[in-house]
C-alpha cells in the first residue's frame, strides 16, 4: 500500500506541472496588463515598459514558462505579488488555515445533516417521511451557495442581529458561511446516501444479518452503512477537496479572507504569481484530498485494499 | 391439520398451521403461500420440495420472519415453535429466536456474507448477539465452529473475497449453528455450488446435525439430496403442500401427478433407457391462480372436476398425504 | 417472487418509447419539465409579455416593495424586478442549456476518441483530463472566463470547458463497458462493422447516462454563471442575468430584502425544476426499476 501510495503522488508531480503550464497558459492569454495595473494610470509609457521588463513579461512564452516553472520547482518558490509585494507563499499559508476551518467545518454540516437524512429516506422507502427528505435535500442542492449566504445573513445578522454579518473570527463568524455550503452538500449527500443505502439493503447478507437475529439498528448502521459508504465517502471526499480550494463565491458574500478571495482577487488585479501560485497549491490540495478518499476506499472495502496490494505485486 | 399423528406430542418442535403469505405490488396480490401446514419433531429432517417459484423459501423466511415487510404480509396461520406461536412474538422477542434457535442457511454463499467483515467476526458476531460473553471468548467459539466446518482457525481474520464458494457456504453454516440452534432452516444450500463440493457440505450439514441433534428443514429442488438426508418430504407446488410423506412414502409410492413429473423428469443412474418426461408448462400466475387444482394446467390426468373444484390433503395412508382427487379415488379403492 | 413477469414488452417498443412512457408517469418529473417549458416560454416571450421593458428605469419609484404594479418591487434604479427576472431567462437559460450542449457534445467526442481508439489517444486525452480535473472547476471556469473577458458568450466558453471533461469520462467508460459486453461480442462475430457496433449498440447504452448528465447540467451551468456573475466576472449588468441581479442587489439587502429574494428563488425553482426532470430521466432509464 505504501508502494500504492507513493506511485500516486509521483503521478500527480506530473499533474501538477499541467496545472502549472495550462494556468500560465491560460493567464498568458488574458488581456490587461499587470505593469500598467501595478504603477496605475497616472504612470508613463516609460515607467510601464521598464517594469515588464523588470518583471520579464515581455520575454516570450516558452521563457517565461520555464523561468517559472524552474522558480517553483528547483527554488520552491512562488514568487512575490505583484500588487503587495508580499511572498504568495505566505500569503496562502496565512490564508488557507482560515479556508480550511470554512472546509472542515461546512463538510461536517453537510455530513451531520446528510448521511441521516439520506439513510432515513433509504429505510422508510416510498413513505412520506422518504418524499419529505427528498424534497429538502432537492431543495438543498438547488439552491445557489451564495443566494442562502445572503438569505441567511438577512435573517440572522441584519433582521436578528444574532451572528456577525461578515469577517472571520471564532465560531460565531464560521457558522452561516459554513451552513450556506454545507445545506447544499447535504442536500448532494442525502441523495447519494439514500440511493447507496437502497441498493445495499436489498443485498443477500442483509438478509443474513437480520436472521441473525441482529437488531435493525445494527443492521443499518452496521451492516449496511458501511457498504453504502464508497461512494458516499466520494461525494465527502470531492466536497471536501473542492472547498479546501476556497469558498470561492461564499467568502465574497461573508468578507472571509481565505484562499478564494486572495484568487479572486489576483484574477481581478492580473496578479500573475499570486494566482498561479495559489492555483497550483489548490491543486496538490485536491490530489492529496482525492489520494486521502482513494487510501479510505481501502479501510472502507477490504476488496479495494486487496486490489492496492494487488496492483504492487504485478508492479 | 394434524399430519403425522403418530408422533408424541413432546418431540414436537414445530408446527406450522394453515400459513397464508400474500405479496401485495401496486396492482395484484399475488398469493405465494397458501395455507401450508406441516409439523417437525426434534431431530427430524424435513424437505421442502418444490420448483423455484413455488414458495419453498418464503415459507422459510417467515418462519423466522424476515420476509420483507412491505411487500410481503403472512394474512393467516400459526407457526408453533417450542410451544410458542412465533407470528404473535414481539420483535423483541423474536430477535431472540432467530440465530439462536432457529437458524437459516441462504442459497447463495456468494453474496450471503458481508464483504466488509472478515468472516471470523461474522460468525462471533452472531455469539455475542445471542450469549453474553467477552469478546475474547466470542472470538475463541467462533474459531471452534470454523475449525468445526473445515476452515483452519487461522482464516478467521480473513474476508470473504478471500474464500471459494464452498468455504463461504461453510462459513455460512458455522455461523447458522455457532449459537447451537434447535432448528436449521437450509434454503438450497448447495444449488450454487459446483457438484463435488455438493456433497462435502451435504455430508458435514448431516454430521452436524447429528452431532447436536438439530431438526432441520432442508429446501431444494433436487430429489437426489432429498433421498440423502431427509426423513420427511412436503412436495410444494405453487403455494400449496400438494403431497406429504415420509421419504419412503414419497419416493416409493408418491402419487400425485406432480410429484411422479419430478421424479420422471429426474435422470436415474439405475434406470434403463427411460427417456427424461420435464413436466410440461410453467408454474401458474401467482396473481391469478386457477379455480381448481392448482396443478390442474400441466397436469396429465386432469379431470373436469380438478379444474372447477379445489380439494384438501387427504391421508391415503398413515402419515402420507396428498392433494388429488385422483389419487383420493385410488386410495379408496 | 420471480413468476411476477410483466407482460412481454412488443419488440417494436423502441428503449426511447419505453423510456418516455416511463418518465410521463413520473409526476415530480412531470411537474419540473412543465415549469421549465413554462421558463422558456415565458423567457422567449419576454419582450412581448413582460410588464415593462428590463432597462426601463423609474428613478422616482426606486426600491418599491412587491405591489399590484410591481409584483416583485423595484431595485436600486427602479426597474421592475418582475420583468427582469422574466427578461434575465434569455441569459440564464440560454447559458445553461448552450454550456451544457456544448460541453456534452464536446465530452462525447473526447471520450468517444478515447474509448474507441485507445492506446496512445487515449492516454493523451486521458492525462490532459486528470489536468482539467484537479482544479476545482468553478476555479477553472473563474480563470477561463477573466482570460476571455466578461460577457454572456465568454461566460458559456468558460461554463463549457470546466465540465467537459465530466462527460468525456463518462462516455470512455461507457465504451470500455460495453465494448466488453457479450452482446457486442455477438455483433462482431455475425461480422458487423465497427461503425455499425459503434452506432448501434455502443452509443445507445452509453448515452442513458449522459442525458442525465446532460440535464443536471443545465442546473449547473445556470447556478455557474450565476456565480460567475456575482463575481463581476459574467453577463455585466445592465443584462438582467439572474446572478448579475444577486450581484447588484446584494448591498441593499439590509433595507431592499426583495431585490435579492426573488431572482434567488427563480434560479431555486429551476435549478429544482430542472434536477427533478434528471432523477426522473435516471429513474427512467434505469433498467433495475422495471415497472
Amino acid at each position: 500500500m505504501g508502494r500504492y501510495i507513493l506511485k500516486r503522488i509521483f503521478a500527480m508531480v506530473f499533474v501538477v506541472l499541467g496545472v502549472t503550464f495550462l494556468i500560465f497558459t491560460i493567464l498568458y492569454f488574458t488581456p490587461g496588463d499587470p505593469a500598467r495595473m501595478i504603477l496605475g494610470a497616472d504612470a508613463t509609457d516609460a515607467e510601464v515598459l521598464a517594469l515588464r521588463a523588470e518583471l520579464g513579461l515581455d520575454d516570450p512564452f516558452l521563457v517565461r514558462f520555464f523561468t517559472y516553472v524552474k522558480q517553483v520547482f528547483i527554488d520552491f518558490d512562488l514568487g512575490t505579488s505583484y500588487v503587495n509585494n508580499r511572498s504568495v507563499s505566505s500569503e496562502i499559508l496565512s490564508r488557507f488555515p482560515k479556508t480550511f476551518e470554512v472546509a472542515i467545518l461546512s463538510v461536517v454540516f453537510a455530513v451531520v445533516i446528510g448521511i441521516p437524512l439520506g439513510i432515513m429516506a433509504a429505510v422508510n422507502q416510498y413513505t412520506w417521511k422518504d418524499n419529505a427528505s427528498m424534497v429538502v435535500a432537492l431543495l438543498g442542492v438547488s439552491m445557489p451557495h451564495f443566494w442562502v449566504g445572503l438569505m441567511l445573513s438577512l435573517l440572522f445578522a441584519l433582521k436578528l442581529g444574532w451572528l456577525p454579518a461578515s469577517g472571520f473570527g471564532g465560531i460565531e463568524y464560521l457558522i452561516m458561511p459554513c451552513l450556506s455550503i454545507g445545506l447544499g452538500g447535504a442536500g448532494g449527500i442525502a441523495r447519494q446516501t439514500r440511493s447507496s443505502m437502497l441498493e445495499v439493503i436489498r443485498q443477500d447478507y442483509i438478509v443474513t444479518a437480520r436472521a441473525k437475529g441482529l437488531k435493525e439498528s445494527t443492521v443499518i448502521y452496521v451492516h449496511a452503512l458501511r457498504n453504502a459508504l464508497i461512494p458516499i465517502i466520494t461525494q465527502v471526499g470531492n466536497m471536501l477537496g473542492v472547498q479546501l480550494g476556497g469558498a470561492i463565491v461564499v467568502e465574497s458574500v461573508f468578507s472571509i479572507p481565505g484562499l478564494g478571495s486572495y484568487m479572486v482577487s489576483g484574477i481581478k488585479s492580473r496578479d500573475y504569481p499570486a494566482v498561479q501560485g495559489s492555483v497550483l497549491f489548490v491543486s496538490i490540495v485536491f490530489g492529496l484530498v482525492m489520494l486521502l478518499v482513494d487510501i479510505m476506499y481501502a479501510f472502507a472495502d477490504p476488496r479495494i485494499k486487496a486490489q492496492y496490494q494487488r496492483k504492487r505485486r504485478k508492479g | 391439520m394434524d399430519a403425522w399423528k403418530t408422533t408424541k406430542e413432546e418431540e414436537r418442535i414445530l408446527e406450522v398451521e394453515n400459513l397464508v403469505v400474500e405479496y401485495t405490488s401496486d396492482k395484484e396480490v399475488i398469493h405465494a403461500v397458501n395455507g401450508v401446514s406441516f409439523s417437525l419433531n426434534k431431530g427430524e429432517t424435513l424437505g421442502l420440495v418444490g420448483e423455484t417459484g413455488a414458495g419453498k423459501t418464503t415459507i422459510a423466511k417467515s418462519i423466522i420472519r424476515i420476509l420483507p415487510d412491505p411487500p410481503a404480509k403472512i394474512t393467516a396461520g400459526k407457526i408453533v415453535f417450542d410451544g410458542q406461536n412465533l407470528l404473535e412474538l414481539p420483535e423483541a422477542s423474536m430477535r431472540k429466536v432467530r440465530g439462536r434457535k432457529i437458524s437459516m442457511i441462504f442459497q447463495d454463499p456468494m453474496t450471503a456474507l458481508n464483504p466488509i467483515f472478515s468472516v471470523g467476526n461474522q460468525i462471533a458476531e452472531a455469539i455475542r448477539n445471542h450469549e453474553k460473553v467477552k469478546r475474547k471468548e466470542a472470538a475463541r467459539k467462533a474459531m471452534e465452529m470454523l475449525e468445526l466446518v473445515g476452515i483452519p482457525a487461522e482464516r478467521y481474520d480473513e474476508y470473504p473475497h478471500q474464500f471459494s464458494g464452498g468455504m463461504k457456504q461453510r462459513v455460512i453454516i458455522a455461523m447458522a449453528l455457532a449459537c447451537n440452534p434447535e432448528l436449521l432452516l437450509a434454503d438450497e444450500p448447495t444449488t450454487a455450488l459446483d457438484v463435488t463440493i455438493q456433497a462435502q457440505v451435504l455430508e458435514l450439514m448431516g454430521d452436524l446435525k447429528n452431532r447436536f441433534g438439530t431438526s432441520m428443514i432442508l429446501i431444494t429442488h433436487d430429489l437426489g439430496v432429498v433421498a440423502e438426508v431427509c426423513d420427511k418430504v412436503a412436495v410444494v407446488y405453487a403455494g400449496e403442500i400438494v403431497e406429504m410423506g415420509s421419504r419412503e412414502d414419497i419416493f416409493d409410492f408418491g402419487a400425485h401427478p406432480y410429484t411422479l413429473g419430478l421424479f420422471q423428469s429426474l435422470p436415474s443412474l439405475t434406470g434403463e433407457e427411460k427417456r427424461l418426461k420435464p413436466i410440461g408448462g410453467m408454474l401458474p400466475n401467482p396473481a391469478d391462480l386457477p379455480i381448481g387444482c392448482n396443478f390442474s394446467p400441466r397436469c396429465p390426468y386432469a379431470t373436469e372436476q380438478c379444474r372447477k373444484e379445489k380439494t384438501g390433503l387427504t391421508e391415503v395412508r398413515e402419515g402420507h398425504y396428498i392433494r388429488c382427487f385422483r389419487a383420493q379415488k385410488e386410495g379408496d379403492k | 417472487m420471480e413468476a411476477k413477469k410483466t407482460a412481454v414488452k412488443t419488440k417494436k417498443d423502441s428503449m426511447l418509447l419505453i423510456t418516455l412512457r416511463r418518465l410521463a408517469k413520473n409526476k415530480m418529473a412531470m411537474a419540473g419539465l412543465a415549469f421549465i417549458l413554462v421558463m422558456v416560454a415565458v423567457a422567449l416571450l419576454s419582450p412581448w409579455i413582460a410588464p415593462y421593458s428590463y432597462d426601463a428605469q423609474d428613478l422616482e419609484h426606486v426600491f418599491s416593495m412587491p405591489s399590484k404594479e410591481h409584483w416583485f418591487g423595484t431595485d436600486n434604479l427602479g426597474r421592475d424586478i418582475f420583468s427582469r427576472i422574466m427578461y434575465g431567462g434569455r441569459y440564464s437559460l440560454r447559458i445553461g442549456f448552450i454550456s451544457a450542449g456544448v460541453a456534452a457534445l464536446g465530452g462525447i467526442t473526447l471520450g468517444s476518441i478515447a474509448g474507441y481508439y485507445g492506446g496512445r489517444a487515449d492516454t493523451i486525452i486521458m492525462r490532459v483530463l486528470d489536468v482539467f480535473q484537479s482544479v476545482p472547476s468553478l476555479l477553472m471556469s473563474i480563470a477561463i472566463a477573466a482570460s476571455l473577458g466578461p460577457g454572456f458568450t465568454n461566460c458559456i466558453i468558460a461554463l463549457s470547458v470546466s465540465t467537459m471533461p465530466a462527460y468525456a469520462r463518462m462516455t470512455r467508460a461507457s465504451f470500455l463497458n460495453v465494448r466488453e459486453m457479450e452482446y457486442v461480442e455477438a455483433a462482431r462475430s455475425i461480422n458487423a462493422s465497427d461503425f455499425r457496433i459503434i452506432w448501434k449498440h455502443v452509443l445507445p447504452n452509453a448515452i442513458s447516462p449522459m442525458l442525465v448528465q446532460a440535464t443536471m447540467g443545465v442546473a449547473s451551468g445556470i447556478l455557474g454563471a450565476a456565480a460567475l456573475s456575482f463575481l463581476g466576472l459574467g453577463v455585466q449588468p445592465p443584462e438582467p442575468e439572474w446572478g448579475a441581479m444577486l450581484s447588484a442587489g446584494r448591498n441593499y439587502i439590509r433595507d431592499y430584502w426583495h431585490v435579492v429574494l426573488f431572482p434567488g428563488i427563480t434560479i431555486m425553482l429551476t435549478i429544482l425544476s430542472l434536477n427533478m426532470l434528471g432523477d426522473g430521466l435516471r429513474d427512467a432509464l434505469d433498467p433495475r426499476l422495471k415497472n
